[in-house]
């Protein structure tokens, strides 16, 4: 039976709870007696005993159903498949199973995977048949126990705005279990990366070449995993990409708020916003299509060697993603600074760009760091329009017109089509990502703050 | 005018209204940080006309496909009419292609010759076939896609002037396509294989269909997760919490989520959904929910600022005719803030439609030729649909990656549309 049939059984049992509360709630009305919550609460507090518990036990069940089958299979195997074997060997030995369980049988199995491939038929059956019998059992047990406690002077609403409190309790504690997941699983799988390449042969070393290592018994742990060259080019094509957008968004956003008339500003501010609605896939494919061989040419025009993945092609583009962050936060900067103190500016004679120069930038300055901040941030943590137009090898360079490499692509190129997990390599990546989010958190942090900071002292 | 004020050192008799060097300075300074301001927004918008301009142009072969049209014989005993699917079409095909062609005889010009049609017609045929058996041993006529040379060669973006070692077809090739054209045989109908058909290796027969539909369970997924939970998190945040450490550490966590670069959360549904979990790879259903985690901090912040803005006299009306905290939230707040919440919805649902990184790392950029049945099936979606075409060598994939950027484009403009609409109609001023 499927999932999907089992929510919607449960849905319409407890649908049924709500009935059955309501109209048992209703007869006692109708025999005289005073309610302390009206009828619908009562089917309310049965519907949600009913169909919360369930609901529950079948993720939960779901969830757990796979790996518990994995175990009993691992060990109602043959000593001999599964004695002195690695990891990586027993789950290929499982998938196996599956694959001659679902039909598709590859050579000649083993007699010992045939006979397990019954054995988890049969598991998976009595799993399926022992979810629908407990999520029964459950949801009318509900129904009883919730039927058993309702009474004239039971306070039906106060319970269900409790469970319904408890509830939205839940939901955003899972904004906070989402970063405890981040943390965790950067942590977990960065410690074993380091385990096997020391920290500060990673973080200090000037030598990146992690695809070298083909086998595991191959590793050269000194020397593979340097990152330098990563972390550089990260830095260098951010730097580009600030270095594209940070005069273009603070211009525009002086001239719209301080000197374009309203039509102008009303029209100008939307298709500058579009920039950043466009997925950054679309940019990644732009920088490709257009901008790598218009630079190319160009620079190959003045007899300059220009490498067809340069680091100017993909931070151009990426400045031009950002212009939308550091515009609208100068802008909201900007627009924040009292009016009194323009008419000062004005008062004593000064020209709109002296009062701009003077007055407005170095009142609204935190709040265009705090923007520019997060820009930063915005450009390290960009993943698509590096994959595609920045280059693949780390090198350490200078030349805006060589090809870089950065630590989203790394992390990308690692893990593409790799599913396994304890090679250095699939872990380097965990490394590497544990590094973005600290560094990408700091900013974080600290332009959320500047920018409170900011916000309350005009406030 | 020998007597010009700097250099006969005499000052200069003006009136005081008249501008002197130094504020005429200071005009041209206040004239140039107009023009820089001018010059940054037109260079903003250049690009972005830039952008959609050459994704438009490259994407315009893509509208149409040329097809080829071929009278077919299947003679009876070809294929077993209660088996159409096992028949030889490929060499059906062939014969009809050789009638049309007799004098091509040698292997390398036969090969030569079937590199001008596209792989597929095969399958249009076995299709054609299984639909109507009764096609069997009668001769009809079929289209299909020539590939993607006999494509090119059709739009004219292989220059025939050039030396035959400098284009990818040879003078026979153009000689055999031009006389397909003087039969009046190709023909050139709108693409609509290019959102029906599946992925394929062959540009002609790649089409966005499979990545259509993963990327729509991804983003039902998303709306399923993110939508009940980001309100739910966002009414207890503004309307139940009270002010102490545990709200402010999940506020400024709600804060920092919206931020957190792309890919992480790709890291994070490969280490704890596809590792811990065991879910399986490249399903939409694991991309729904990286999505979902990535977009709930969007929603969460949209609804909190819906919330916000119902004033709290309609809060207080409620509580006065004694009804409980969560009936106020319930029947009152929350409709009133609906319209300022699916608009933040729409808008972050929008996101997650064009991100592409985390679902790079989940392995939804997987070669997959026919679309998902369910959402745990494995499966591409639109963004890694375009990636996957963007790296492949072939140049008809290049405008078929142009066009399927602007299907996508066309997606997020209607769903950013429809909020706008729903801001502008449904809007409330208190």
């Amino acid at each position: 039976m499927s999932v999907s049939l089992l929510f919607a059984i449960v849905l319409v049992l407890a649908l049924v709870g709500y009935f059955l509360g309501r109209a048992n709630a209703s007869g006692l009305k109708a025999s005289g007696k005073n309610l302390h919550s009206i009828p619908p609460y009562h089917g309310y507090y049965i519907a949600l005993w009913c169909g919360l518990p369930a609901f529950v036990l079948v993720l939960v069940w779901q969830a757990a159903q796979g790996s518990i089958i994995d175990q009993i299979l691992i060990a109602g195997l043959p000593s001999h498949l599964t004695e002195g074997t690695s990891a990586a060997r027993v789950s290929l030995i499982l998938g196996e199973i599956k694959n001659v369980a679902a039909g598709r049988v590859f050579g000649t199995p083993e007699p010992a995977v045939i006979e397990a491939a019954e054995h988890y038929k049969s598991l998976q059956s009595t799993a399926s048949l022992a979810l629908v019998a407990c999520t029964l059992a459950v949801a009318v047990g509900g129904i009883a126990f919730a039927r058993a406690r309702l009474s004239p002077d039971f306070r039906a609403r106060n319970r269900v705005d409790g469970i319904l409190r408890g509830l939205l309790i839940i939901c955003s504690v899972l904004a906070i279990l989402t970063t405890l997941g981040i943390i965790l699983s950067l942590l977990i799988e960065s410690f074993a990366f380091f385990s096997r390449v020391p920290v500060l042969s990673f973080l200090f070393g000037m030598e990146w070449s992690p695809q070298m290592a083909i086998r595991s018994d191959q590793v050269a742990a000194e020397g593979a995993f340097g990152a330098v060259p990563v972390f550089w080019g990260t830095i260098f094509i951010s730097a580009i990409a600030m270095f594209v957008a940070l005069p273009v968004g603070l211009f525009s956003a002086i001239y719209l708020v301080e000197y374009a008339d309203k039509r102008v500003r009303s029209f100008v501010k939307p298709l500058l916003e579009i920039l950043a609605g466009i997925p950054t896939i679309v940019y990644g494919f732009f920088a490709v299509l257009t901008v790598a061989p218009f630079i190319r040419e160009f620079g190959m025009s003045l007899g300059l060697d220009v490498a067809s993945n340069s680091a100017l092609a993909a931070g151009g583009v990426m400045g031009i993603m950002i212009i939308p962050f550091i515009s609208s936060f100068s802008d909201d900067a900007i627009s924040a600074v009292p009016q009194s103190m323009r008419d000062g500016a004005y008062a004593l004679g000064a020209t709109k760009a002296e009062t701009i120069r003077q007055v407005l930038l170095p009142a609204a300055l935190p709040g265009i760091v705090g923007g520019v901040l997060l820009a930063v941030s915005r450009a390290i943590g960009e993943t698509m329009i590096v994959v595609m137009a920045a280059g693949l090898t780390a090198t350490l360079t200078a030349n805006p017109l060589e090809g870089v490499t950065t630590v989203t692509v790394q992390i990308v190129t690692l893990l593409i089509g790799d599913t396994e997990f304890d090679s250095p390599k699939t872990l380097a990546a965990f490394g590497l990502g544990l590094v973005l989010f600290i560094s990408t958190l700091v900013l974080n942090i600290v332009a959320l703050q500047v920018v409170k900071r900011y916000r309350e002292r005009y406030e | 005018m020998s007597d010009t004020t700097a250099q006969s050192g005499k000052p200069k008799e003006r009136a005081w209204y008249e501008p002197d060097a130094k504020l005429s300075r200071r005009h041209a300074a206040d004239r140039r940080l107009r023009i820089y301001g001018i010059a940054a927004i037109v260079f903003a918008l250049s690009m972005l006309a830039t952008l959609v301009g050459t994704i438009a142009i490259t994407a315009a072969p893509a509208v149409t496909q040329t097809m080829v049209t071929l009278e077919v014989e299947v003679p009876e005993g070809a294929v077993d009419p209660s088996d159409p699917r096992g028949g030889s079409y490929q060499k059906i095909l062939n014969e009809s292609v050789a009638r049309i062609f007799p004098e091509v005889d040698t292997p390398r010009e036969l090969r030569e010759l079937r590199q001008i049609f596209s792989n597929g017609g095969q399958y249009a045929l076995r299709d054609k076939v299984v639909a109507d058996p009764s096609l069997i041993g009668r001769t009809f006529e079929i289209t299909f896609p020539l590939s993607d040379i006999g494509d090119q060669l059709h739009k004219g973006e292989i220059d025939r002037n050039l030396p035959p070692d400098y284009r990818r077809v040879s003078d026979q090739q153009i000689g055999w396509y031009d006389r397909l054209v003087a039969q009046d045989r190709i023909s050139a109908p709108f693409n609509w294989g290019l959102i029906f058909n599946a992925d394929s290796r062959f540009p002609e027969l790649a089409g966005l269909w499979g990545a259509l539909v993963g990327s729509f369970y991804a983003l039902l997924i998303c709306f399923l997760v993110s939508f009940p939970v980001g309100i739910s998190a966002a009414v207890y945040l503004e309307e139940f919490a009270p002010k102490n450490r545990l709200t402010d550490l999940i506020e400024v966590n709600i804060n920092n989520l919206a931020a957190v670069p792309s890919i992480v959360f790709g890291l994070l549904g490969l280490a704890v959904f596809l590792n811990f979990f065991g879910m399986p790879r490249s399903a939409p259903i694991v991309g729904g929910l990286v999505l979902s985690l990535m977009t709930l901090p969007t929603i969460i912040i949209a609804t909190r600022a819906a919330l916000k803005a119902v004033p709290p006299s309609i809060r207080e009306a409620a509580i006065g005719v004694g009804a409980s905290k969560m009936q106020t939230v319930g029947h009152h707040v929350l409709p009133l803030a609906m319209p300022g919440i699916l608009t933040g919805t729409i808008i972050g649902l929008a996101q997650a439609l064009g991100e592409t990184a985390p679902l790079l790392l989940i392995g939804m950029n997987a070669f997959i030729t026919a679309a998902p049945d369910s959402m745990f099936n494995p499966s591409t979606a639109l963004p890694t649909q375009i990636y996957i075409w963007a790296d492949s060598p072939e140049r008809g994939f290049t405008s078929r990656t142009s066009a399927a950027i602007i299907v996508l484009l066309g997606f997020l403009v209607c769903m950013n549309a429809i909020a706008i609409y729903m801001r502008k109609r449904f809007e409330r001023r208190w």
